[in-house]
């Protein structure tokens, strides 16, 4: 007990601040593409749709090391892309806080994206076709018929596209490293501490992990199960 | 209101071709299921595409292949009830009803409150359709669609969903709204009776073809074709074989022989009798009529079915008779009559 209380003294606070602050703006541009892609997709051709279903789902189905494989291809600086940001815009992704930001999102944006697209695809058409007789603009049909309707799918997407991002480990470890402070999220450290053999750090950290994803959840599920008052339950 | 449709759609079994011009208030569309009854309101509606054609509202095109016309299903003004009425589920009846008035520069709070009051919403205000019983989402989806005041409206099989207790009241409902609602109203239904009740004005269709057109009474008393004839619920159709200008022979009624008000041309292939049209006769006058050469049909073997008002009755040469039934009268038996007979006048000749 008293080695748990000296660990939590002794404890730098950063890797979860950094992991809070990735999950969030990667649950944030997820959110946006997620439900972006979905209706595109939904809307294109069946054989776009077959193709762009395949690539907008890969980074879910890929090991994250792979999908951080091919981020360092596009991003290092010894890449014409990562030559092209950091020349010409002083943007540098690899072993930086953007790179947390890129993995995070590229391995989390699938679930946004599916969540969403099923979302929609339950919506019965009717409700569109009658919002479209009765004069209503696709923008305000999208934002007061679809997103509600759709609310519970798109809210529980958020939820797992979170959780995935802020516990990201594979490709983030690969493109933004594992640099205290600046890019060391708590996945990371816990991996670390436990090759240092320090069980105890890493046991705080999971606990940690643990108390925020439950709140998280919660929270989530309370919003959610507002979302449907009105509905039937089965 | 004056509407010119004229349109071609390639569906999956079958090419809807459908054409109407006319002035009626109310017109009716009655088809069995899956002959292109829906695709047709959608294509007025604007949510479908046909092929080609053109439709005119008014003084208003709304779609023409030939001058590259198809309206926004937001600028046409048709309203578009459906079947399971398509209220938005996270709204509130409330604002189900002013989601169509958003814009428009009306009082929309004042036009809504008329509309709680016309279909009796009053209390319900601030409910979800999830809470509401089939008969007031109904009303709903009327209310939020007459609130926005359309040029016609649009209604798909509007009692489909409901059990037979509730669509007789809905209907005297509906009824009463279309009497007052001056712009068109187009329904759609595989009902005759619905059809009877609620149009003045009707098409009949079959895969994706109009096979008969005209007022709605006239069209049941004369409905010209033996497919028009089975549309409008005539259950007793023959072929026949003309024996006179006033004469036919039915082989599908056991070779019966009857005489017709009508005269039988060239071009008349088949007979038709409603179930209700018959006569019952004791032996005595069945030997007087068939002394005088009147129609007299032979019952044989029956078989009889039993509903709450009414006897359902197949007679051994394969007629329908339907006769009303006292509720307390269980015994058809004691009812057998020697024979049948039907005026003259009942019997429809059809092509």
């Amino acid at each position: 007990m008293e080695a748990v209380l000296e660990a939590l003294k002794r404890l730098d606070w950063s890797p979860l601040y950094i992991s809070i602050k990735t999950g969030i703006v990667a649950t944030f541009i997820s959110f946006f593409l997620g439900i972006f892609a979905a209706r595109k997709v939904l809307r294109a051709s069946d054989k776009v749709r077959a193709v762009a279903d395949g690539i907008l789902t890969m980074p879910l189905v890929l090991p994250p090391t792979v999908a951080g494989f091919f981020l360092l291809l596009f991003f290092s600086r010894r890449r014409p892309l990562g030559i092209l940001l950091y020349e010409g815009f002083g943007i540098k992704v690899v072993q930086s806080w953007l790179g947390c930001i890129i993995a995070a999102t590229v391995i989390a944006f699938p679930l946004m994206y599916r969540n969403a697209r099923a979302a929609f695809e339950q919506i019965d058409a009717n409700l569109v076709y009658a919002a479209r007789t009765l004069g209503m603009s696709e923008t305000r049909i999208f934002w007061t018929v679809v997103m509600p309707t759709a609310g519970p799918g798109i809210v529980s997407g958020t939820i797992l596209t979170f959780a995935r991002a802020m516990g990201e480990y594979g490709a983030t470890s690969m493109l933004a490293g594992n640099i205290p402070g600046k890019t060391a999220t708590v996945s990371q450290r816990i991996a670390m501490v436990i090759q240092d053999g320090d069980y105890v750090t890493a046991g705080v950290w999971t606990a940690v992990v643990i108390a925020i994803a439950f709140v998280f959840i919660f929270v989530m599920n309370l919003i959610s199960a507002k979302a449907v008052k009105g509905g039937k339950r089965w | 209101m004056y509407l010119n449709m004229d349109i071609v759609k390639k569906l999956n079994d079958f090419t809807l071709r459908i054409s109407y011009e006319g002035s009626a208030a109310r017109i009716g569309i009655l088809g069995a299921s899956g002959c292109g009854k829906s695709m047709t309101l959608k294509s007025i509606a604007g949510i479908e595409k046909p092929d080609k054609g053109r439709i005119v509202l008014g003084d208003r095109t709304l779609f023409d292949t030939s001058g590259k016309i198809n309206l926004r299903p937001q600028a046409r003004r048709v309203g578009y009830l459906f079947q399971n009425y398509a209220l938005f589920p996270t709204m509130t009846v409330e604002q189900n009803i002013m989601a169509g008035l958003y814009g428009r520069g009306v009082d929309a709070s004042k036009r809504v409150k008329e509309m709680i009051t016309k279909f009796q919403l009053e209390g319900l205000e601030k409910r979800r359709p999830g809470e509401l019983s089939g008969g007031q989402q109904q009303r709903v989806a009327l209310a939020r669609i007459m609130a926005y005041r359309p040029e016609a409206i649009l209604l798909d099989e509007p009692f489909s969903a409901m059990d037979y207790f509730l669509r007789e009241r809905l209907r005297l409902e509906l009824m009463e709204v279309l009497r007052e609602y001056e712009g068109l109203s187009v329904l759609v239904t595989h009902d005759r009776d619905e059809a009877y009740q609620l149009c003045d004005h009707l098409l009949l269709l079959k895969d994706g073809s109009v096979i008969a057109e005209g007022p709605t009474k006239e069209l049941f008393e004369r409905p010209g074709t033996a497919d028009a004839a089975r549309l409008t619920g005539c259950k007793n159709i023959s072929r026949i074989i003309p024996l006179g200008p006033h004469r036919i022979c039915a082989p599908d009624w056991g070779g019966l022989e009857l005489t017709t008000a009508e005269t039988v041309t060239d071009e008349i292939s088949y007979a038709g009798i409603r179930a209700h049209d018959f006569t019952p006769l004791d032996q005595n006058s069945a030997q007087l009529y068939a002394q005088q050469g009147r129609n007299v049909i032979p019952v044989g073997g029956l078989t009889v079915t039993e509903l709450p008002f009414e006897w359902y009755v197949t007679l051994s040469c394969g007629l329908w008779w339907k006769l009303p039934r006292d509720m307390h009268d269980h015994g058809f038996k004691s009812r057998i009559p020697a024979a049948l007979t039907v005026d003259p006048s009942a019997i429809m000749l059809l092509r």
